[in-house]
């Protein structure tokens, strides 16, 4: 098999599936379009912090502790969205800069510590885990549950076809704007050549060591603002644990996307809908009670497992991906 | 990718990097509490005295070192295969249902039972490594993505068949406690400590032996540190993927009923898995603190064990929460992931 057929049958499957589910569950009651509601909800969080790792990936670095930064970002996000006059755009922005901040560390010690990135992306996770439930009891005195009021949610947009969220737009328009950045600028040929060729882009006058920090930069700002648009854009309240595996399913997204930020948002939907599915299911009454909600909360980690089994091993990656580099 | 995994003579050196790396993030971890109000030097104190301060203490915080010694295999034998398994935590759940099955629900005669059903726990948990070994073998999954989907699913899968099939009629909050002919001797009144320790110590001793004294564990290490050399040696690469993931689950497994049939008083496991959630993630700093070497890893669990036990008195005197402790975890894992650092300190102190 080629590999584009082999792509081709991938997506043709994901397709199957949905479709297959959709008409199970409008069997069972659930309404199409509230699942495109859940499924572009849960698909946003996915494509901003896919896309940002796209273009991190493309420099030679990985960031393994996106799954960290989407969980600390969260309760910065709702921190912030809290402050007098602030509210959920507000803390869409808190987050971005705090998941900003979290790719910087993570990009200098893993740039000019010529750190193990897989180690130290796993270290950021674990940090969460125990930072989290910390900054629960201290911000809020709460043991890792917090139910904001409704009115600092990000407004959706109403829509004959259901409402959306202007997150996710911006989510589709920025998997855009890394394409072109991307295949169309200097800059993106230089963030390939450094991921690529670190010692061709040297000698020709580009600075690795920081193209790959704004890389890592930019990357975890993207995932931040998923992060805080966890519980200000879908949600409506942040638990300790809300990220679930969604900063995995991410790096799934650019593992199937082979780091296009295009595909990524294709994966980062598909991956999205599973979730979302799960998401509706779980609220719909006459469905909750026949689909036992154990086997459904599996759904996303599932689809994700067999979709890239299916379409791994044939993609290309920049050679130095998840190697530091040193000068000669 | 390059990895850690240097254990060579001199002891002191590494010994001394590894303390000054804890302390580091024992530092951090203060800095992190100042914001909020809260007084690093009483929260160690308190951690400090909850840790050692009595032999009830020291016996506990062996109790805590427990599944943590067993959760740091399956990440130290991987790296040492090449390998990041960081599938412990579902692994261990798997283990945590296999022993409440054979423990609760298998009335065995006395010594086969608890025999049952620890094998039964380590069983479950090679099974759950399984799939991610093979999907790594056929399909060239990455095993970071595949295990903690397993993770998840392991989550959903545990709760579902404690709460369905393993509840205690009246207590929905736990499930079937394991018979008596099914636990480990408790070792005193006073402390959680059983003999599940020496279960736990002695499966890393002969993982240890094992990789460092057969033929199969040096082909693994071979595989792990040079890939090249090991395919030029025809060692076989999926059989080494096989064979690490498999002694990783079965290691994380052992974790999970360790605190089941180990660990009074609960003797059964949480609806919620209150009583086993992270021990498999906390497994991964345990690891590295101890150089990805099996006995490393027994003595950095004794370590941890006192930090996450320590931390409860933290928690009670100084007000800070017991999950710090593991906050602290992921801030020595991301210094230990940086040996360049150590390079820079030591070409300053060289000057």
């Amino acid at each position: 098999m080629t590999p584009t057929l082999r792509h081709l049958l991938a997506y043709l499957l994901g397709a199957g599936l949905i479709a297959g589910f959709v008409y199970a569950l409008s069997v069972l009651g659930l309404n199409p379009i509230s699942l495109l509601e859940a499924g572009l909800l849960a698909m946003t969080p996915l494509a901003l912090a896919a896309v940002g790792e796209c273009l991190n990936e493309k420099a030679g670095v990985v960031n393994i502790g996106l799954e960290g930064i989407l969980l600390i970002t969260a309760v910065v996000g709702v921190w912030m969205a809290e402050l007098p006059g602030f509210g959920g755009g507000m803390g869409i922005l808190g987050g971005a800069v705090a998941g900003g901040l979290l790719g910087f560390g993570l990009g200098a010690i893993s740039v000019y510590g010529k750190a193990d990135q897989i180690i130290a992306g796993i270290g950021l996770n674990v940090f969460a885990l125990g930072f989290v439930p910390f900054l629960f009891i201290s911000l809020w005195a709460t043991p890792g549950i917090r139910v904001f009021p409704a009115e600092l949610m990000v407004p959706r947009i109403l829509t004959p076809f259901g409402q959306f969220s202007p997150i996710t737009l911006l989510a589709i328009v920025l998997a855009v704007l890394a394409h072109l950045l991307l295949h169309r600028t200097v800059l993106g040929f230089r963030i390939q050549a450094v991921g690529e060729k670190p010692e061709a882009a040297d000698v020709a006058g580009v600075r690795v060591d920081r193209l790959r920090l704004l890389t890592s930069t930019l990357g975890g700002a993207l995932c931040g603002a998923g992060g805080a648009f966890l519980p200000l854009g879908w949600f409506g309240g942040v638990v300790k644990e809300i990220s679930a595996g969604r900063g995995f399913i991410a790096l799934a997204c650019v593992v199937f996307a082979g780091l296009e930020p295009l595909l990524a948002l294709g994966a980062a939907f598909l991956f999205g809908f599973a979730d979302g599915l799960a998401s509706a299911v779980a609220v719909t009454p006459g469905v909750k009670e026949r689909v036992p909600f154990y086997f459904v909360n599996m759904l996303p980690y599932a689809t994700t497992l067999v979709v890239v089994a299916l379409v791994i091993g044939r993609r290309r990656f920049p050679s130095t991906v998840g190697r530091p580099y040193a000068r000669e | 990718m390059a990895v850690p995994a240097r254990v060579r003579l001199p002891l002191l050196r590494p010994l001394i990097e590894q303390l000054a790396t804890i302390i580091f993030g024992l530092v951090v971890g203060a800095l992190l509490m100042l914001p909020f109000g809260f007084s690093p030097l009483r929260a160690y104190r308190s951690l400090l005295a909850g840790a050692f301060g009595t032999i009830p203490d020291l016996l506990e915080t062996l109790a805590f070192a427990t599944p943590l010694m067993l959760t740091a295999l399956p990440f130290s034998v991987g790296v040492r295969g090449g390998l990041f398994n960081i599938g412990a935590e579902g692994q261990m759940y798997l283990g945590a249902i296999g022993a409440t099955m054979v423990a609760g629900l298998l009335p065995l005669p006395a010594g086969v039972h608890l025999a049952a059903a620890t094998a039964a726990a380590m069983l479950f948990g090679a099974a759950w490594a399984l799939v991610p070994a093979l999907l790594k073998i056929w399909r060239g999954v990455h095993e970071v993505i595949s295990t903690i989907m397993f993770n998840w699913m392991a989550f959903w899968l545990s709760t579902y068949l404690a709460v369905n099939f393993l509840g205690e009629p009246g207590r929905a909050e736990r499930t079937v406690p394991a018979l008596l002919t099914a636990r480990y001797p408790v070792f005193t009144e006073d402390s959680t400590l059983t003999a599940a320790i020496f279960v736990a110590v002695a499966l890393c001793v002969v993982v240890y032996f094992y990789l460092w004294g057969t033929r199969a564990g040096y082909e693994i290490r071979l595989a792990g540190e040079n890939p090249e050399a090991a395919r030029y040696a025809g060692v076989h690469a999926g059989k080494a993927i096989l064979i690490t993931f498999l002694i990783g689950g079965m290691a994380a497994g052992l974790a999970g009923a360790s605190q089941i049939i180990g660990r009074p008083p609960a003797w059964s496991l949480y609806a919620t898995l209150g009583n086993v959630v992270t021990l498999g993630f906390d497994g991964i700093g345990v690891a590295l603190v101890g150089r990805n070497h099996p006995v490393g890893g027994v003595l950095a669990a004794i370590l941890f064990g006192a930090l996450a036990h320590g931390g409860r008195l933290m928690e009670y005197e100084a007000g800070v929460l017991s999950e710090m402790v593991r906050a602290i975890n992921g801030l020595i894992v991301i210094t230990l992931a940086a040996p360049e650092i150590w390079k820079l300190v030591r070409r300053r102190s060289a000057r």
